[in-house]
């Protein structure tokens, strides 16, 4: 094996300018002519420390971070020879072992879905396939759908969206509709503001999540899958669109695939930008052209979806999950979680924390080893004050509640969701009500306008919040803040709507002293609220 | 969606003669021909028309709604639903502020403020040389390097609104000689 220098150069990559750094390696490997392939990749995760560059040999294996195209000869050299054996700051130097457990940032994680990105080129079909790619399809394609099915309940695989429901489960029900054709959806409309797990999944390794419902196609007996990507995610349509394309030239998509009489097509649609469209049946009637606003169910997309026929809806993570529960088997990924749920669970880390970027745990790890081995606690040195999951769908868990573990029941009794996977860190600098306003800012901004509850109802609460942070409020504004919340809670159509008042619930339940400091003495105790009215907050 | 909507383009939806005497220009009918009969495609159509000229003009709405057979009051509704849609022509740089949950804990606010300010402008206005387009993006999956700004494709980490401002003034000074 020849030496390879890997770059990461997913969107979190190229923000921190990894193009210039290919160019620099391209230029640097032109100019020494030294024998080496050089290669994009998708994201390791640890995006704070981007750009990464990876420099692997034989028994060698260094990663550094961040390489500025400035440091890129530095680094190099230490390699090639040359530079005179110029100094290399050390803590460029994250990682000297190819399985990275001298980082603690990756050390402490269990990658499933997530152990090719950065670590193979996302537009290479070659590369998956050298690293086990569609080996569990063709495993899959020789079992009877009921067996696959049956394998992936038995893994205990729970829905990656976040409402956490037997994705096993979901595809029996969905098999045992007589219509016919039956509909797979992949949602990627990852609209949660502070989430990229399915982008940098799709952008790091496209090819799994087409393997994922590829199986899925099998089991069910579906024919056509669609993956709703988000608009504002142009390079992870891209790497599908090249993947989708290379699937086609290698025969697992099109007519009979692998001989075993299963024909299958996938189309692309590119979400417009609403929210909403999160929502199953919003992003069904966003496929079939129409506004995406939701419906009621039952029934359910399994019974009756996309035009009316039964469709299987599944989350990015869910379908990447599938082809490591073929290939390991269901009970080395159940055995990976909890008793209730297994496998593991992958986050965006970000806000206030040291390291941020996409982690990847076994559920029923603590909240607080994410926070704090892999995180490494606050920039700022101050202490952790909350950390906020599932963005404005979920809730906020105290600092005191940091060794909660991480499954859908245990957040749940928090008054936080799992979520689709964002965990956004807050600092004592952090005011709670104006988070829970910055949350409701965007829910009544995104709210379809179908039902009232929703709309005029998260409308009221962030005319309460405002008039709070503007230190306005009243006692009387808490309480009908809180039968609003109930309200809202129970009277929306659909998850939007339903969960909407859970930002606002859950700081109201943890830090109710300082919505009754911003009421009683006028006063923001981070300091964040103007408490003026027309502004919105201190200038930074 | 509660989206502000200037008034322009829907005044210019008004009846005023027939406004599609002419033929459609042989581009847009190219993309409308692809998507003929297919009751789905609006919402793509829609995202061709609008990469094809930079945004939504109020003919071409009125002339893929006679072509297709969607009801004009359908394509309008479509159009004014999604965010990505833009009714009105962009300026040459869509300067983008995330606002997204960790750039907002990261103060990409008082980037947006300092934007606005220095150009002259709100959100979803352009400068008067049609040079810069100020918006907000509520996520762009870029949260570690909280916070961001994007023009057009390009995204930019680790801003402070100095520097958002200064990666702005030499586009400026690029432009300038050209306008």
């Amino acid at each position: 094996m020849s030496t390879v220098i890997r770059i990461g150069t997913s969107t979190c990559g190229q923000a921190a300018g990894a193009e210039s750094v290919v160019s620099a390696v391209n230029a640097y490997v032109d100019r020494r002519q030294v024998p080496v392939t050089v290669q994009r990749t998708g994201c390791l995760g640890a995006c704070h420390n981007e750009p990464l560059v990876e420099v692997t040999d034989n028994d060698v294996a260094v990663l550094y971070g961040p390489v500025s195209p400035e440091r890129v000869s530095l680094v190099l050299d230490r390699h090639f020879g040359g530079g005179g054996g110029r100094w290399v700051d050390p803590s460029w130097i994250l990682s000297r072992r190819p399985d990275h457990d001298d980082f603690p940032f990756l050390a402490r994680q269990t990658k499933v879905t997530t152990r090719l990105c950065g670590v193979i080129d996302p537009m290479s079909l070659d590369d998956y396939l050298a690293n086990g790619g569609y080996m569990a399809l063709r495993d899959a394609l020789r079992m009877p759908p009921e067996k696959v099915i049956a394998a992936v309940k038995d893994s205990r695989l729970r829905g990656r969206g976040g409402a956490g429901f037997s994705t096993g489960t979901k595809w029996e029900i969905t098999r045992r509709q007589p219509a016919s054709p039956k509909f797979l959806i992949c949602n990627a409309d990852e609209g949660d503001p502070g989430a990229f797990m399915n982008r940098t999944m799709i952008e790091g390794d496209p090819h799994r999540v087409l393997e994922g419902m590829l199986i899925a196609a099998w089991a069910i007996g579906a024919s056509k899958g669609y993956l709703y990507v988000r608009a504002e995610y142009p390079l992870a349509v891209k790497a599908l669109r090249n993947a989708i394309r290379q699937a086609a030239e290698y025969g697992v998509t099109g007519k009979n695939i692998l001989g075993s009489g299963l024909d299958f097509e996938f189309v692309i649609k590119e979400g417009a930008g609403a929210f909403v469209c999160g929502e199953e049946t919003a992003l069904m009637h966003s496929i079939e052209g129409q506004r995406g606003t939701p419906s009621m169910r039952p029934p359910y997309p399994s019974v009756a979806g996309l035009w009316g026929y039964p469709t299987n809806i599944n989350n990015v993570e869910s379908f990447a999950s599938i082809p490591s529960i073929l290939l390991h088997g269901p009970a080395w990924f159940a055995a990976l979680g909890t008793e209730q749920s297994g496998g593991t669970k992958a986050f965006a880390l970000t806000g206030a924390v040291r390291a941020s970027g996409l982690v990847e745990v076994p559920l029923g790890t603590p909240l607080r080893t994410l926070v704090e081995e892999i995180g490494g606690g606050c920039k700022s040195d101050r202490p952790v004050k909350a950390v906020q999951l599932g963005g404005p769908s979920g809730g906020c868990v105290p600092a005191e509640l940091l060794d909660t573990r991480i499954d859908y029941e245990d957040l749940r009794r928090t008054g936080a969701i799992m979520g689709s996977g964002g965990m956004v860190v807050v600092d004592d600098t952090t005011c709670m009500v104006d988070f829970a306003r910055y949350f409701l800012t965007f829910t009544q901004d995104e709210s379809c306008g179908k039902c009232v509850p929703c709309r005029v109802g998260t409308r009221k609460m962030l005319g309460i919040l405002t008039k709070i942070c503007h230190g306005q409020g009243t006692h009387q504004d808490l309480e009908r803040l809180t039968r609003l919340c109930e309200t809202v809670r129970t009277g929306s159509l659909c998850g939007l709507g339903t969960t909407a008042p859970n930002p606002v619930l859950t700081t109201m339940r943890y830090f109710e002293r300082e919505y009754v400091a911003h009421v009683d003495a006028g006063l923001c105790p981070a300091g964040i609220c103007s408490m003026r009215p027309g502004t919105s907050t201190r200038a930074a | 969606m509660h989206r502000r909507v200037s008034a322009n383009p829907i005044r210019r939806f008004n009846y005023q003669g027939d406004p599609l005497a002419e033929p459609a220009p042989a581009d847009l009918m190219e993309i409308l021909d692809r998507y003929r009969g297919q009751r789905d495609a609006l919402i793509t159509v829609l995202e061709e028309i609008q990469a094809r000229y930079s945004f939504l003009p109020a003919k071409h709405l009125q002339y893929a709604s006679r072509e297709l057979g969607f009801p004009l009051a359908q394509v309008y509704g479509i159009s004014t639903f999604y965010n990505v849609f833009k009714l009105t022509a962009p300026g040459r740089y869509q300067v983008r502020v995330c606002k997204g949950t960790a750039c907002h804990v990261n103060r990409s606010s008082a980037m947006l403020d300092h934007l606005s300010e220095k150009l002259g402008i709100h959100e979803d206005e352009t400068t008067a040389d049609g040079l810069f387009t100020l918006q907000t993006v509520a996520c762009m999956g870029a949260c570690s390097l909280a916070p961001v700004m994007v023009i057009n494709d390009q995204t930019y980490g680790r801003m402070t609104p100095d520097l958002s401002w200064e990666i702005l003034s030499e586009l400026v000074a690029t432009e300038r000689p050209r306008v």
